[in-house]
């Protein structure tokens, strides 16, 4: 009985999430992007001459139907990699993405091993 | 002359290091069974000393003494006097003194509160303490020296940076400061336990207090700067995952982790080597930290001016240190048995330091992986918040279910759970999330499960606080940490969900409107203060539901010691969301930049970090009173 | 045998990471768009200044050598750039291309008229849009291209002796 209570939840939880759609966010993207001209603020927060020219790039690019990733593509492509505050997955950010997860399941592993070491005895 | 005083102070502090550590290996070899009472003195006057000596910076910034460069650099005349004496840590050279003096201070505290303690214990932690101290004096002395002086003598400093000027910036860096140089003790105290093989629960005894005190206060300091972040730097975030922030961040997460097999090492002795790398690595990782914001090899909002020889020195010293604990540690580490159930409350503490060491690892690659991409590949990438949230922010979860469930274990073996009750907490939690969306908005799927494992968390230690009522369990501090921490990840949850981020241009008279809300660019005026002027501006802001009817007046500074602009933030805070309004200017243009924001709960964010600190002095009480 | 090599992988790591932080310290690590030389610019499209005109990939193509010069009549650095420019302006092998950025029409045209106008063509980016199609963060700034609109060399700030030597050096072979 009470399982079937916890799934009702859930599912009930699950369509209200799904009921709401997203759109591309522009203030998300400015966030993701550093100001170059300014010391460690995104573009989101400056009100420097590079970052509304930027602002209005990229809300231009949002109307014309650019995704989030081809926007960032786009700037990459013009300013490198340094623009954006996510770096994209590739050769050189490679060990960056995988490696905390890589810690992650090797100290799971670690864990593990002290405990069965144990049971055996 | 006061330059001269500071001067001989220090050389007289190098001297007292020196003789307390050749006084110390006198006592070693002789057969003494208590620590000479010679060396208590030489520690009083050390502590006395350095304290002295840092009352004379502070009085040369007191009555603005020009002939020394670090007063001329950075204070000025007319500078409030809070903020004249604040400027004395503002800055590299006089916090790099701060540092020294809680070496110092801790070494002699360590010292006298330890004497039921093993000797040769005592006096190795001391020696390797005075080690630590004498290399902060040198680098101190013959490289970011506070004293030296400039000649021809200015007649007017150069003022402090005013971004730097206010009060959560004056403490942040002392109490920050208590947190990760206080470290340094029990990394002294972790390679003298290796030194006299003094292990196992006495060892544990004798730093719990210490971790007790600078997890506490590294916690506070880290709150005091994002507090500041979020009202000084004016874009309404409280932390961006910036270097620095990072820097206080991965030592915290260290001590977290030590805080909690600390326990185990006391209760059960087991994971002693464990322990020694948390003790050395919490340490390490404050240099570390260090180096990296004070020798400019990152790039970051807060610029302390920067100067690579100071940075070759610290990562010497970093490497000495380093190299020095790994070979002892490789030297004396030994395998040993380990008794311990998957089901008890060490394995759920194993958990916690599996979560910490994620944390960690993740934090610190990600803050020197710009480093080795430019150095390695000549490519220069930004490691920003969006990294970290990625990673971090799905793990959270997890750890919040193993947060909630870890402390109803029992130690060695746990006989039942409360499956029951379990399901029942997780229900509640489900459906309180589910109305929070039903009521409100709904969110991203990440975001339900954040809240509903903070919910989870906050009512199972709700449940334990009420449980800790009744049968006066010892372990309120514990619940009220855990609970702080539940309701800080649930607040930030619901901020972040909640908050609301307009940025739009507007002239004098104009009105904004948007959702509920109106705002109007009322008034703009030119005012002179102290040591500023200040163009503030008046907007009135509209709810038409709730019947809001208020006034913020955001600022726009112009300092002239020196010159530079600041853009102070309006906050209206209140007890369920605060108003943030920041203005700038346009050049060439009458618009003004305007950012309104919404942000709901901010003031519980704080609260739930002083609760969480307030857990560890609650602690540090409860071990004291039963000490005497 | 194993724990030897755990810890002497652990040594080496440590000190790999040193070495780095020590090579990360002498380098000079100030951001700037230099080493996106080599690109192709795909898309131009500006506003002539004066007339209605649209100024196009297919209109660079014509010269053998463009420099695309950023200015502002309310940039300080600009005035000092400018007599290099109209240096250059003589080379036969070189159109100068300048791109009005964030300005007022009456500003700029007095700007032309008291310091001599060194363009071949001027065009008017009223936002600053058209400046991130060129990888612009701030003016001066300069943008050598060769008839397949490459870029051969980007100057940040602006433009030196050293920079017109380089340049002249470069339409003259």
């Amino acid at each position: 009985m009470k399982t079937k209570v916890i799934i009702f939840f859930i599912i009930l939880n699950f369509n209200v999430v799904n009921a709401i759609t997203f759109s591309v966010d522009s203030n998300k993207i400015l966030k993701n992007l550093r100001c170059l001209i300014c010391q460690g603020q995104s573009v989101a927060d400056s009100n420097s001459e590079f970052a509304q020219t930027i602002k209005i790039v990229v809300k231009d690019q949002i109307n014309d139907g650019k995704s989030e990733k081809e926007i960032y593509d786009f700037l990459i492509e013009k300013y490198g990699e340094w623009i954006v505050y996510k770096p994209p997955l590739n050769k050189v950010n490679f060990v960056l993405w995988i490696f905390p997860y890589l810690a992650l399941i090797s100290g799971g592993v670690i864990i593990f091993l002290f405990l069965k070491k144990r049971d055996n005895h | 002359m006061l330059s001269d005083i500071g001067n001989t102070l220090l050389i007289i502090n190098i001297l007292l290091g020196i003789s307390i550590i050749y006084f110390s290996f006198q006592n070693l070899k002789s057969n003494e069974i208590l620590i000479s009472e010679k060396i208590y003195h030489i520690c009083l006057f050390q502590s006395t000393f350095i304290i002295i000596c840092f009352l004379t910076l502070i009085t040369a910034f007191i009555v603005s003494d020009f002939s020394i460069i670090n007063v001329y650099q950075n204070s000025h005349s007319l500078k409030p006097f809070f903020y004249k004496v604040s400027g004395t840590w503002g800055n590299h050279e006089g916090s790099l003194l701060l540092w020294v003096i809680i070496l110092t201070i801790f070494s002699f505290l360590f010292l006298l509160y330890n004497k039921h303690h093993q000797k040769n214990y005592r006096i190795y932690s001391l020696i390797i303490q005075n080690i630590l101290i004498l290399g902060f004096l040198f680098f101190l002395l013959f490289n970011s020296n506070p004293f030296s002086k400039v000649l021809p003598i200015p007649k007017e400093g150069l003022g402090l940076n005013p971004i730097l000027q206010d009060p959560a910036l004056a403490i942040h860096p002392p109490l920050l400061y208590i947190g990760f140089v206080g470290s340094s003790i029990y990394f002294s105290a972790a390679i003298g336990s290796l030194l006299t093989n003094y292990s196992g629960k006495l060892f544990a005894r004798s730093i719990k207090n210490w971790v007790l005190i600078s997890w506490s206060f590294q916690t506070l300091g880290i709150l005091a700067g994002s507090v500041w972040a979020y009202y000084e730097l004016g874009w309404g975030g409280f932390w961006f995952w910036d270097p620095v922030e990072n820097a206080s961040l991965l030592p915290w997460f260290a001590m977290s982790a030590l805080l909690h097999s600390l326990i185990v090492l006391e209760k059960r002795n087991l994971l002693y080597f464990w322990v020694i790398i948390l003790c050395l690595l919490t340490f390490i990782l404050s240099v570390t930290g260090t180096f990296l914001v004070r020798s400019g090899i990152l790039n970051s909002v807060h610029t302390f001016a920067n100067d690579p020889s100071r940075g070759i020195y610290i990562l010497i010293f970093l490497s000495l240190m380093i190299f020095a604990s790994v070979l002892l540690f490789f030297n004396k580490f030994k395998e040993t048995n380990y008794n311990l159930n998957s089901n008890s409350k060490e394995t759920f503490i194993l958990i916690n330091n599996w979560f910490m060491i994620f944390y960690l690892i993740t934090v610190l690659l990600g803050t020197v992986y710009p480093i080795f991409t430019e150095v390695l590949t000549d490519h220069k990438v930004s490691v920003g918040p969006p990294f970290y949230n990625t990673v971090i922010i799905p793990i959270v979860i997890l750890f919040l279910l193993f947060m909630s469930v870890g402390p109803q274990t029992q130690w060695i073996k746990n006989k039942f759970y409360n499956i029951n009750l379990l399901l029942k907490i997780l229900m509640g939690s489900i459906l309180i999330n589910f109305s929070i969306i039903y009521l409100f908005k709904g969110y991203s799927l990440l975001s339900n499960f954040i809240v509903i494992s903070a919910v989870f968390l906050v009512i199972s230690s709700l449940i334990d606080l009420y449980k800790s009522f009744n049968k006066l369990k010892k372990d309120s501090p514990r619940i009220l940490s855990h609970l702080a921490f539940g309701f800080l990840i649930l607040f930030i949850g619901l901020n972040y969900n909640f908050s609301l981020e307009k940025d739009f241009n507007l002239k004098l008279g104009e009105k904004k409107s948007f959702e509920n809300y109106s705002i109007e660019f009322k008034d703009i005026r030119l005012q002179d203060f102290e040591n500023y002027k200040a163009v503030i501006g008046e907007f009135k802001i509209n709810n038409f539901k709730k019947n809001l009817d208020q006034s913020l007046y955001p600022e726009i500074r112009i300092y002239e010691n020196p010159s530079t602009i600041t853009y102070e933030a309006s906050i209206r805070s209140g007890i369920l969301k605060d108003y943030y309004i920041t203005m700038s200017n346009i050049d060439r243009s009458d618009y003004y930049n305007i950012k309104f924001q919404k942000k709901p709960f901010m003031i519980w964010i704080w609260i739930s970090v002083i609760f969480i600190s307030l857990g560890g002095f609650l602690r540090l009480y409860q071990n004291a009173k039963k000490n005497y | 045998m194993q724990k030897k090599i755990i810890k002497l992988s652990i040594i080496l790591l440590i000190i790999f990471i040193i070495g780095v932080f020590f090579i990360g310290l002498n380098k000079n690590s100030i951001y700037d768009t230099k080493n996106l030389v080599g690109q192709k610019i795909t898309k131009i499209e500006l506003e002539h200044f004066s007339d209605n005109r649209i100024i196009t990939a297919g209109d660079l193509r014509k010269n053998n050598f463009t420099l695309i010069n950023f200015w502002a009549s309310w940039c300080g650095p600009c005035r000092a750039e400018h007599p290099i420019l109209l240096k250059l302006n003589e080379e036969k092998n070189l159109e100068l291309l300048g791109v009005n950025f964030k300005d007022k029409k009456n500003n700029a045209l007095e700007f032309l008229k008291d310091l001599g106008d060194p363009y071949d063509d001027l065009a008017r980016d009223e936002l600053g849009k058209h400046s991130i199609n060129f990888g612009i963060y701030g003016i001066p700034e300069s943008i050598l291209i060769n008839k397949d609109l490459v870029i051969i060399k980007k100057f940040i700030g602006p433009i030196s002796k050293n920079d017109y030597n380089y340049i002249k050096n470069i339409v003259r072979q």
